[in-house]
């Protein structure tokens, strides 16, 4: 047996080294790269400026900033980081939102991986129902569903938890994460599933031992997804958390700017930290961001 | 040998065992009862892998719609049952309110000018940027970054920004060009691009990202072949490129307008709840949340809810009725085929 897929690879390497020429190669009348660079060059100044503006006026007293509004730092203060780093609202924040994010991305993932298995390896009748059902949670967004969901969480008794956070978000989450997982979980070969089957495993066994593993990609792809949309997500903690200990990221931004209006300078100083880990959980995993996204649309 | 055999009927609840005689001859009865209990027991697991997700999907995304739908009717303080039933009175208010229209109409000049603006500048730097350069992931991060920040953030750097004495008019007065600040935020005239610009700021990343994406999906022969024919860079991408983009170009938009009909975070964090109406930048949803919510009428507010999900709806499904028809894939279309 092995002798033979040795054989089978020996003969396969051969043909390997020959690839398509030029693959990447542009038609003859392409306006030229410089161009391309020029304007990249523009966009990523447009697109990083006011990143900088916030970042950089933390670094500035506020008599600098209503002296030129937009001028650089001089000298440089880091008193303003300091502060915000050393007071104790800005790390409870960041420790609700990190509960927040992990419980949605840890919640959506297990709920959604158990049912899309269903969809895609299980026939049954009322299955396509039942895939339509969650695929037009799409069309219900949060915005629609607020008012009555704020009700809903008040009478379960968890406003101002965080727990009213997370099931709503992990509710929202499910119809995207469905819609990735399914084709993932689809496109698993019958062959695998059925010796798996021969060599006594069930099919929650199967589930356990090989799906969880081999639907890993995906499963990172829509965890990133939902822990972003979490961190960010401001309109239900708006709604259900009113207590300042509860607050999350995005809440704690808006109250400390609006209790700070007149020390600019901190208020920058808070935005730009609260938007650091985003940013550093987006450079980590960029390449499964965009991946993800653009799979989601495509379905 | 045998222990494979052993193993074979596992699955099957162990019905092979009663049967002696060995799978190819077993007796009538036992194999539909063996199929009776493998259905039962495949009911059961199916029960409990999607039982969860679905007891908190209907729970918190369909309940709470039904619900919208019922407390519409009733006038209602979100205290105790609601009794003051006032049957369509909600729905007559709101379209009566000229605050809500204006709101409509601010919801309408976004969605069609979001498309406007960001759609050609989007292919514009996706076909630009769809070739090898070097630092290439680099620049695609980079101009994805506005997309990744919050809400909340952009909201709070650029309302401090555009402050009438704040960075963006000292810069311009910096530059010789005084005369062109403005109240970006507070004049009526002039607060819906400025609203305009900071979303095409921060969603146009998404665009280029997702064209690009579409673009890797365009078969590099067809260019060649047309350019050995003698086509231009512009022919190609015209007759070519564009049209072969056509579906990821469909599906942008569609979200583009679902999300402009919902938009609220941005309008609510840096106009508030109040100032919005007056700079002209009011929408659906903070309206709904100003007169819902904030001022207590939990039933109207549910109305107005009930108002933006049908207007959203309608927009959606004429949306792929004419146009996303074409294109088969996308799990939307899906359920407005299975309606």
């Amino acid at each position: 047996m092995t002798a033979v897929t040795e054989r089978t690879r020996q003969g396969a390497s051969p043909a390997a080294p020959v690839r398509t020429p030029s693959r990447r190669r542009r038609g003859i009348a392409d306006p030229g790269r410089g161009v391309a660079y020029v304007v990249a060059a523009v966009v990523i100044v447009a697109m990083l400026a006011p990143v900088a503006f916030i970042v950089i006026g933390g670094f500035r007293t506020n008599a600098q900033i209503t002296t030129d509004p937009s001028g650089f730092p001089s000298p440089w203060q880091v008193g303003n980081y300091l502060d915000v780093l050393t007071g104790g609202t800005f790390w409870r924040q960041v420790g609700n939102s990190l509960i927040a994010g992990l419980a949605t991305t840890l919640g959506t993932v297990v709920l959604g991986l158990m049912a899309s298995y269903v969809l895609a390896r299980y026939t049954f009748t009322g299955r396509g129902a039942l895939y339509a059902v969650f695929a037009a949670g799409l069309m219900f967004p949060m915005t629609v569903a607020i008012t009555p969901l704020y009700l809903v969480i008040r009478d379960l008794g968890l406003t101002n938890s965080l727990a009213g956070v997370i099931l709503p978000q992990i509710a929202f989450a499910l119809p995207t994460t469905i819609i990735i997982l399914v084709p993932f979980l689809r496109a698993i070969p019958d062959e695998l599933e059925e010796a798996a089957f021969l060599d006594g495993c069930s099919r929650l066994g199967f589930f356990f031992r090989m799906v969880v593993r081999l639907s890993m990609p995906g499963v990172v792809t829509v965890g990133i997804l939902a822990f972003i949309a979490s961190w960010n997500s401001y309109l239900l903690p708006l709604f259900i958390l009113n207590d300042p200990d509860t607050f999350t990221l995005p809440l704690g931004v808006q109250a400390f700017s609006s209790q700070y209006s007149v020390d600019t300078a901190r208020v920058l100083a808070f935005t730009a930290l609260s938007m650091l880990p985003a940013l550093l959980f987006f450079s980590l995993f960029e390449r499964r961001i965009v991946g993800g996204l653009t799979g989601a649309v495509k379905g | 040998m045998t222990l494979r055999e052993s193993g074979t009927d596992a699955p099957t609840g162990g019905a092979g065992h009663a049967t002696a005689g060995g799978d190819a001859i077993a007796s009538p009865p036992a194999a539909a009862s063996a199929v009776r209990r493998g259905a039962a027991r495949q009911r059961l697991e199916i029960a409990l892998l999607v039982g969860p997700a679905l007891v908190v999907f209907l729970a918190f995304v369909v309940f709470p719609i039904v619900m919208a739908a019922y407390y519409g009717f009733f006038s209602w303080q979100g205290f105790g049952p609601p009794t003051d039933f006032v049957g369509f009175r909600n729905y007559l208010t709101i379209f009566q309110d000229a605050a809500f229209l204006d709101a409509l109409r601010h919801n309408a000049t976004i969605v069609v000018l979001s498309l406007v603006l960001q759609g050609p500048v989007a292919i514009g730097l996706a076909l630009l940027l769809d070739r090898k350069l070097r630092g290439q992931s680099l620049i695609r991060v980079l101009i994805f970054v506005p997309y990744v920040i919050s809400e909340v953030v952009v909201g709070t750097g650029w309302s401090l920004m555009l402050q009438g004495n704040g960075a963006v008019n000292d810069l311009l007065a910096d530059m010789g060009l005084g005369g062109a600040a403005q109240d970006w935020l507070a004049d009526p005239d002039v607060a819906i691009w400025t609203l305009l610009v900071i979303i095409t700021w921060k969603y146009v990343g998404f665009a280029v990202i997702l064209f690009l994406a579409g673009l890797q999906g365009v078969p590099e022969e067809l260019s060649e072949a047309a350019a050995i024919d003698g086509a231009t860079w512009w022919q190609i991408q015209r007759s070519i490129t564009l049209p072969l983009l056509g579906p990821t170009l469909r599906i942008w938009a569609f979200l583009s307008i679902i999300g402009s009909l919902q938009l609220f975070d941005l309008v609510y964090i840096i106009w508030g709840q109040y100032i919005a109406a007056t700079a002209g930048t009011s929408t659906m949803a903070t309206y709904m949340v100003a007169n819902g919510r904030t001022s207590g009428s939990y039933g109207y507010g549910n109305a107005v809810a009930v108002v933006l999900f049908v207007i959203s709806l309608a927009v959606a499904l004429v949306y792929q009725r004419f146009v996303l028809r074409r294109d088969t894939a996308g799990a939307v279309t899906t359920a407005g085929g299975d309606r």
